[in-house]
């Protein structure tokens, strides 16, 4: 029997652009034509103040580790524990959840602050998910 | 909304409270609400007015054959009894209704009658959070509190005691789930869920249910038991997704709907009494404190630590044991209600000698959701 596999997002119209953007091996965000505003999930309009012109763009893919905790028990399809579930802070202001790799899961190795950058992992040809890693040097 | 113009008249959980494999989850609300309409008192075809959360309006109103001309489905997780309590009041001053039954139940341990949650591929949760090992509330509710901690300085051991505390509470509660003492280092060494997080700051995962009625404050002497009036109350929303809160060290839905309800009620901290934090997890009760306006966030851990809490300390805190060592069906906050309900009532097992005034604070999600209700016993 194969492994339980991990959940797979399924874009949305509003959501497409960011998951191309993952394929393509860019982390896209979103700006406010009008104030500015960086923000995510994706979605056509500002939640800072309602502008409808906004535009897409590529981010550095660097953040900093947020919070986190390492999930021992249940474990979810296609994991296999103990792992992180972190939350990113990029440098341009959003936050989201995601992975950390190429570093120990633990307390010790998994520093609040840790400079992160994004790394790209193809779940199948069509979904790649932002997973981070520590930046090197 | 104005003070002490709806009070609580009738007031039950489910006859029985833990592992109920022998009742469906329908039934178990129908089981709280007939034992809280017999504490007011009334008949089924007195009420008109019904809210409840996750089973819809209809199917509570039919399945006990009631009539309503006032419906509340608002369903934001475990709080939203809270947020029934604080609609309903409004309601009951608009003369939209008389007499609200407010229903809750929950089959979380054996299943019965209930149906699985699941996340849609295509929600934004689905999208942005279940693809990075999300699995249950676990493994989410417990992502801010190391950025909580690192913020404000605030020790594992000191989180630790919260479950300590409460569980010394519960011993003193004939119905509670867990009555055996634990100490700070059974906490630490207790199995690890997520860390920072082990099995002991993990709520319960029971059966059971509870039912509130409530009617305006000129009607309420009417009724057998002591009326328990409605203060003060607030509500607020954040996000459905845990990474996306405002700030980890601090719930926005907290700090909207506390100060709402302190300033409807027009008290000030040292009038509280008795304390009700909703606590799936050994955190919530210093993000309560916190964001309540008890004190700064900084003095939380040591507040709880130093025993302040505890039975005889200055603030008694969640005196059922919590959703730590109480129950958790899943959707603790109608069993916060139930157990400031009684202490106004002067019934409760561990009851707090002479309170006057009870905040009871509940959260609905991960931090998603928030309802402050402030009751008192004096009108």
């Amino acid at each position: 029997m194969a492994e339980p596999a991990r959940a797979k997002p399924k874009p949305t119209p509003e959501t497409q652009h960011f998951w191309d953007g993952t394929q393509a091996g860019e982390l896209r965000l979103q700006r406010c034509d009008a104030c500015a505003n960086v923000y995510f999930p994706p979605r056509p309009f500002c939640p800072g103040c309602g502008g409808r012109k906004v535009s897409v763009f590529k981010a550095s893919g660097k953040g900093r580790l947020y919070s986190y905790v390492i999930n021992h028990r249940p474990a979810a399809p296609g994991f296999t524990p103990p792992y992180a579930i972190a939350v990113v802070e990029l440098d341009e202001g959003p936050r989201m959840m995601s992975n950390i790799i190429d570093c120990p899961q633990t307390p010790e190795a998994l520093e609040l602050d840790m400079k992160l950058e994004v790394a790209f992992e193809a779940l199948d040809d069509k979904i790649t998910l932002p997973l981070f890693r520590p930046t090197k040097g | 909304m104005r003070r002490n113009q709806v009070a609580v008249v009738g007031a039950a959980e489910t006859t029985e409270l833990g592992v109920i494999p022998n009742v469906s989850q329908i039934q178990l609300h129908a089981d709280a609400a007939l034992n809280a309409i017999a504490d007011a008192g009334l008949k089924l075809s007195d009420i008109d007015g019904i809210a409840t959360a996750v089973e819809t309006p209809q199917q509570i109103a039919h399945y006990l054959g009631i009539t309503p001309t006032w419906v509340d489905g608002t369903s934001v997780g475990g709080c939203s009894f809270m947020l029934h309590v604080r609609h309903a009041a409004a309601a009951i001053e608009a003369g939209l209704c008389k007499t609200v039954l407010i229903t809750h139940a929950e089959s979380g341990k054996s299943m019965i009658g209930k149906q699985p949650r699941f996340t849609a591929p295509d929600s934004l949760n689905g999208q942005f959070e279940q693809p990075f090992g999300v699995f249950g509330p676990p493994s989410m509710f417990p992502i801010p509190v190391l950025r909580y901690m690192k913020t404000h300085g605030i020790t594992h051991e000191q989180i630790a005691m919260v479950a300590v505390v409460q569980r010394e509470w519960a011993a003193k509660n004939p119905r509670a789930t867990m009555k055996a003492p634990i100490t700070v280092e059974d906490v630490l060494n207790s199995k690890m869920i997520a860390y920072p997080f082990r099995i002991l700051q993990c709520c319960l995962v029971t059966d059971g249910g509870g039912a509130l009625i409530l009617t305006s404050a000129d009607r309420a002497r009417d009724f057998p038991n002591k009326p328990v009036y409605v203060l003060g109350t607030g509500e607020s929303v954040e996000t459905p997704m845990v990474s996306q809160m405002q700030t980890f060290d601090s719930s926005r839905a907290f700090r909207v709907a506390g100060p709402l309800a302190f300033k409807e009620a027009g008290i000030a901290h040292k009038d509280v009494d008795h304390l009700m934090i909703y606590d799936a997890f050994a955190h919530l009760p210093l993000y309560g404190l916190g964001d309540l306006g008890f004190m700064p966030h900084e003095e939380t851990g040591k507040f709880i630590a130093d025993g302040n809490t505890r039975p005889g300390g200055k603030l008694p805190l969640n005196t059922n044991g919590g959703g730590l060592s109480y129950m958790h069906s899943g959707m603790y906050g109608m069993y916060a209600l139930q157990e400031s309900v009684r202490q106004m009532r002067g019934i409760a097992p561990a009851q707090v000698q002479g309170a006057k005034i009870s905040v009871c604070h509940g959260v609905g999600g991960m931090f998603a959701a928030s309802g402050t209700i402030i009751f008192t016993n004096e009108k």
